[in-house]
């Protein structure tokens, strides 16, 4: 210690508290490394079993018990009656979320006086939320096929993955409520505006992006669910289009589902090939709200 | 009503509270002159609390009619509360509990029959932090009309005449369809202006409505605020003494823990008033 070093006291530990951070970095990337892996061998794996089989005649035919007919010089078999079904089965299940869903966000962000109800409302719906989707088709069973009589109906259907998706939308959609700055709220009570036009005028408006990106993303959910639509009775292989709300219908995750277990090894790319379309649907539908995140997000 | 205002309003009256009179000063009154002729807005024994905490006590003055009263003190002693008791604003926050007579032209604006709504149209309120509306110059002047159902006949001869007055026609007029939000801090201070005087209210109220400019857009704010009390009755928070000076004719001085001190003419307060506190408050020996 020749000269006079003002740092020189506390640096060792300086270095050790380094040490264990580089440690804790390592363990993140590690895990972060664990997930990539993961899914770019899921994939991989899909799209592997699935090269050749997603053909243009797999997307516009119906399926077949012939294997054969799914080859690209075959009859010609395919996924579509399923591709409507679920379309159908998202487009029902989207409009009654958005009435159901951000109706009841509104009115318990905006309206609702702060209660110990309120609360345990509130504290039930998030609860809700986890409910293992099997449960919402056995709900959906009893309510919607047998207790008003739907049938194993497309609207069934809908209705059942509605009430799966309910909570999660009612959720993000108060959270988007609750981001809009009271300072825009002020401004509209501030000219005489009600609470019906400062809802409409400024609050909607505002919230719009995050409401459409946490209801699209619960619909990217809805979208792959097997089970609940299986409790309802979605049909497996249905060789035509429902035409009707009534109808029954066939849904995607059905249709892989039944190709997975046949036991033509075949079928496995079948299966694939429908997943990869399904996952093509689902990054869709992601994008899409990721777009309207980014286009109106008020930051930007 | 301006000049025998205050007498009419006495007889007019007596039923409203019950409980305090006009005439005579309460245990609250402030020093200075808290009773003015031609009073638009009277505070009688006017308590604000937050939950259990309370931030106004018997706040006891007049708003004078066409002019402009500043209200001044420390940061927390209640200058906010009292504006927005004003014009109800505070029955957005769920915890704020008013007890006491707040009356606009005689009448207790927290009576039952009174709709707020009603009162906020007739009490316009320029707030702190410019907020203007993610929308068009033109949609967000309109905006109390539309919402007030006075959007029939010539929407944009009103909407600029109302930016006329606030004294931002000159720099947007070309530019009526952009985004508010595209505007400098000063110029969206001035849009929330006219979209407040847009209406037509009788009374602006304005929370530090410079706090958040730089001087030169203060300045003009402030000259601003001088013109429009030839229309207007302004109530403007402040905490920068010499903005109350320039732009007040009446002051009130609000000191820590929520009492209004002293109400008086402008000049009064700033060259002699009668409570040392305020003195020390207005040299600067504290806030
Ligand atoms: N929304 C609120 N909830 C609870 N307390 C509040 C709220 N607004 C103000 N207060 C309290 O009331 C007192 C007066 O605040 P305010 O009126 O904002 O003062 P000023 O505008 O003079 O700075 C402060 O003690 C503040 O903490
Ligand atoms: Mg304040």
């Amino acid at each position: 210690m020749s000269t006079n070093n003002p740092f020189a006291d506390g640096t060792d530990d300086i270095e050790r508290k380094r040490q264990i951070g580089r440690v804790f970095v390592g363990i993140c990337f590690a895990s972060t490394l664990v997930g990539i892996v993961a899914l770019v061998a899921l994939l991989a794996d899909v799209i592997y079993e699935s090269w050749g089989w997603v053909t243009w005649e797999f997307l516009t035919y119906p399926p077949s018990q012939v294997v054969e007919n799914f080859l690209p010089d075959g009859r010609g078999a395919g996924i579509y009656p399923a591709i409507v079904g679920s379309i159908f089965l998202i487009a029902l299940t989207a409009v009654f979320t958005i009435f159901l869903g951000v109706g009841a966000a509104v009115y318990l962000e905006e309206y609702a006086a702060d209660s110990q109800l309120k609360s345990f409302i509130e504290a039930n719906i998030a609860n809700l939320a986890g409910v293992p989707s099997i449960v919402y088709g056995l709900l959906g069973l009893a309510i919607f096929v047998r207790g008003i009589q739907l049938g194993s109906s497309l609207i069934a259907g809908a209705l059942t993955l509605t009430l799966l998706i309910l909570p999660i939308v009612i959720v993000s959609t108060q959270e988007s409520l609750r981001s809009v700055p009271d300072s825009q709220r002020q401004a509209a009570y501030g000219v005489g505006a009600t609470q019906w036009q400062v809802i409409r005028d400024v609050v909607l408006p505002r919230a719009l992006p995050g409401i459409m990106t946490g209801t699209i993303l619960s619909l990217s959910r809805a979208i792959g669910e097997t089970a609940p639509i299986l409790m309802v009775g979605a049909a497996t292989s249905l060789f035509v289009s429902p035409d009707s709300l009534t109808a029954p219908f066939s849904a995607m995750p059905m249709m892989i589902f039944e190709w997975a277990t046949l036991p033509e090894p075949e079928f496995q790319h079948v299966a694939a090939a429908g997943i990869v379309v399904l996952l093509t649907i689902l990054l869709l539908m992601n994008a899409v709200a990721i777009l309207i995140r980014n286009k109106y997000d008020p930051r930007s | 009503m301006t000049t025998n205002g205050g007498g009419s309003r006495t007889v007019s009256t007596p039923e409203s509270s019950g409980s305090r009179s006009d005439a005579t000063m309460t245990d609250n009154a402030p020093l200075g002159s808290p009773r003015v002729d031609d009073a638009v807005i009277e505070s009688r024994g006017l308590d604000v609390f937050y939950g259990d905490d309370q931030a106004l006590h018997g706040i006891d003055m007049d708003i004078p009619e066409r002019k402009v009263t500043a209200l001044i003190g420390p940061s927390g002693c209640g200058k906010s509360t009292f504006l927005r008791s004003i014009n109800r604003m505070n029955d957005l926050i769920d915890i704020a509990r008013v007890e006491g007579d707040l009356r606009f032209h005689g009448k207790n604006v927290y009576d039952d029959d009174v709709d707020p709504v009603a009162l906020r149209r007739k009490i316009g309120m320029v707030f702190q932090k410019p907020n203007p509306f993610p929308k068009s110059i033109r949609d967000n002047v309109a905006y109390g009309l539309r919402v007030q159902g006075k959007d029939d006949g010539d929407v944009d001869a009103k909407v600029r005449t109302a930016l006329e007055r606030a004294a931002l026609l000159d720099e947007v007029e070309d530019q009526l369809d952009s985004s508010g939000l595209d505007l400098s801090g000063g110029q969206q201070q001035r849009l929330c202006i006219a979209r407040a005087i847009a209406p037509d209210p009788e009374v602006i109220l304005m929370d530090e409505p410079a706090s958040a400019l730089d001087p030169v857009a203060t300045s003009k704010i402030e000259d601003l605020v001088e013109e429009l009390s030839e229309e207007y009755t302004v109530v403007i928070v402040t905490h920068n003494m010499q903005q109350a000076a320039r732009i007040s004719d009446k002051t009130a001085v609000f000191l820590t823990g929520g009492h209004l001190v002293e109400f008086d003419d402008t000049n009064k307060i700033f060259e002699n008033p009668e409570s040392d506190r305020v003195e020390d408050y207005i040299t600067g020996k504290f806030g």
